[in-house]
């Protein structure tokens, strides 16, 4: 190789006026935002929501969690990025320093399964204080259990911890919301992956 | 074959890194299980160039309310390119920091030194053809912070870029030189390796000095590269 990769370092405590301005009320503009897919975008509309648990099951309120995912088609968007979309954007970012229970939440579509899986996911990235190097995980659907029993890299998960990628479908006055925590460590430490 | 190369993890700190007491409890404790990774990790964001507004590339301007910053001011430049050496065009480069007084705009920032009403201490700006960005801002100054006793963060700007696909996501800080601190921070000191180290901390440039304006440094940031993809030139 003929350089070194740069190191990873933490997003430390205080990346929100930086990363999530608008979600925590800073005065700067935002290049994404909570919203995958806007009113507009093609799909089943769905909200993502979840909590991050510490080693001591705290809950963490200030981690910063980010997807990308295809769209309805199984397609990654080739679009830019663009927060006034009403469409499909592809990308989320949110904190979870603003939620009183400390969740993060995503809306967006659920997606379709693309070319090289055999069922839908979100693609996940974790970034905390207490983080040297973000850790990438995936989302599942819990109402896909005949497309996840064929997925290769979850079923390259042991048996016994397949769970922790698998968002559970509720249906609320709000809409379909699929819920998953996140746990960073113990007997319910979700899986990450080495992509 | 996966899109992009493996990580270097010889060039990152462990998950959990014991002199980082944070990570005690909130760093991964099994290692992250490998997967062959393909369509979704060598497919990601792209952004506009709307996306970056007139003055988001100049810290010293963009959080005005009365005059201007203070402190030192500096212009950072720096390349975004893989470890085959390939410029990464078009790439976000987002940055926040502490402002000269070592105190952040963040509401949970409790330490005892002055906010700056000129300086909001975040911005961005992105690579051109060549993979080069820059952007000014002001020389941010150093923090306690609780890790230890008489722990301090050495002066530092957080960096964040996507790059070419999700897998390359990085999130980083950029060092100074000569900063006594470094030698003392556990967070800079978790990277074992003292070159990959060494890749953290910006060089003083006088040729990207500004003449009676500001301070040069250069800070590259290298990614992953991709696989069965050689050096084009």
């Amino acid at each position: 190789m003929a350089y070194g990769e740069t190191p990873s370092q933490t997003v430390g405590p205080y990346f929100a006026y930086g990363l999530t301005a608008g979600q925590y009320g800073y005065d700067f503009s935002d290049i994404v935002n909570p919203t995958v897919a806007g009113p507009d975008a093609d799909g089943q509309h769905i909200r993502i929501t979840g909590t991050v648990f510490d080693g001591e099951g705290n809950r963490v309120n200030d981690a910063m969690i980010e997807i990308w995912q295809a769209d309805s088609n199984g397609v990654y968007s080739e679009n830019p990025v663009d927060v006034a979309d009403s469409g499909f954007r592809g990308l989320g970012r949110c904190g979870t320093g603003t939620d009183a229970d400390n969740r993060f939440w995503f809306e967006t579509i659920k997606p379709g399964v693309v070319e090289d899986a055999k069922a839908p996911f979100v693609n996940v990235i974790v970034f905390m204080r207490g983080m040297l190097v973000h850790a990438f995980t995936r989302f599942y659907f819990d109402d896909e259990a005949a497309l996840n029993a064929k997925d290769d890299v979850l079923q390259s998960v042991p048996a016994d911890r397949r769970d922790t990628l698998i968002a559970k479908r509720v249906e609320t006055s709000t809409g379909i919301e699929y819920r998953i925590d996140i746990h960073m460590q113990g007997n319910a430490e979700t899986v990450f992956f080495d992509v | 074959m996966s899109v992009f190369k493996p990580r270097d993890w010889g060039s990152h700190a462990p998950l959990i890194a014991p002199g980082y007491k944070s990570t005690l409890l909130r760093g991964p404790s099994r290692a992250p299980l490998a997967i062959k990774s393909g369509l979704t990790e060598g497919t990601g964001p792209r952004f506009a160039p709307a996306s970056v507004r007139e003055l988001d590339f100049d810290l010293t301007k963009n959080g005005i309310t009365n005059g201007a910053p203070l402190g030192e001011r500096i212009v950072v430049h720096g390349r975004v390119l893989d470890t085959d050496g390939r410029p990464q065009p078009d790439i976000v480069v987002e940055v926040w920091q502490a402002n000269a007084a070592g105190r952040y705009v963040h509401k949970v920032d409790q330490h005892d030194a002055p906010l700056d009403p000129n300086f909001r201490g975040s911005g961005r700006c992105m690579t051109d053809a060549n993979g080069n960005y820059m952007f000014y801002t002001i020389k941010p100054g150093a923090y306690p912070w609780g890790n230890h006793f008489n722990a301090w963060r050495p002066n530092h700007i957080h960096l964040s870029v996507f790059g070419p696909g999700f897998a390359t996501r990085l999130v980083t800080q950029m060092y100074f030189p000569g900063d006594p601190l470094l030698d003392l921070d556990p967070i800079f000191l978790e990277t074992k390796d003292a070159a990959a180290r060494e890749r953290l901390i910006a060089k003083f440039s006088i040729e990207k000095t500004e003449e009676g304006f500001a301070l040069g440094y250069q800070f590259d940031i290298v990614l992953r590269g991709r696989n069965g993809t050689p050096m084009e030139n």
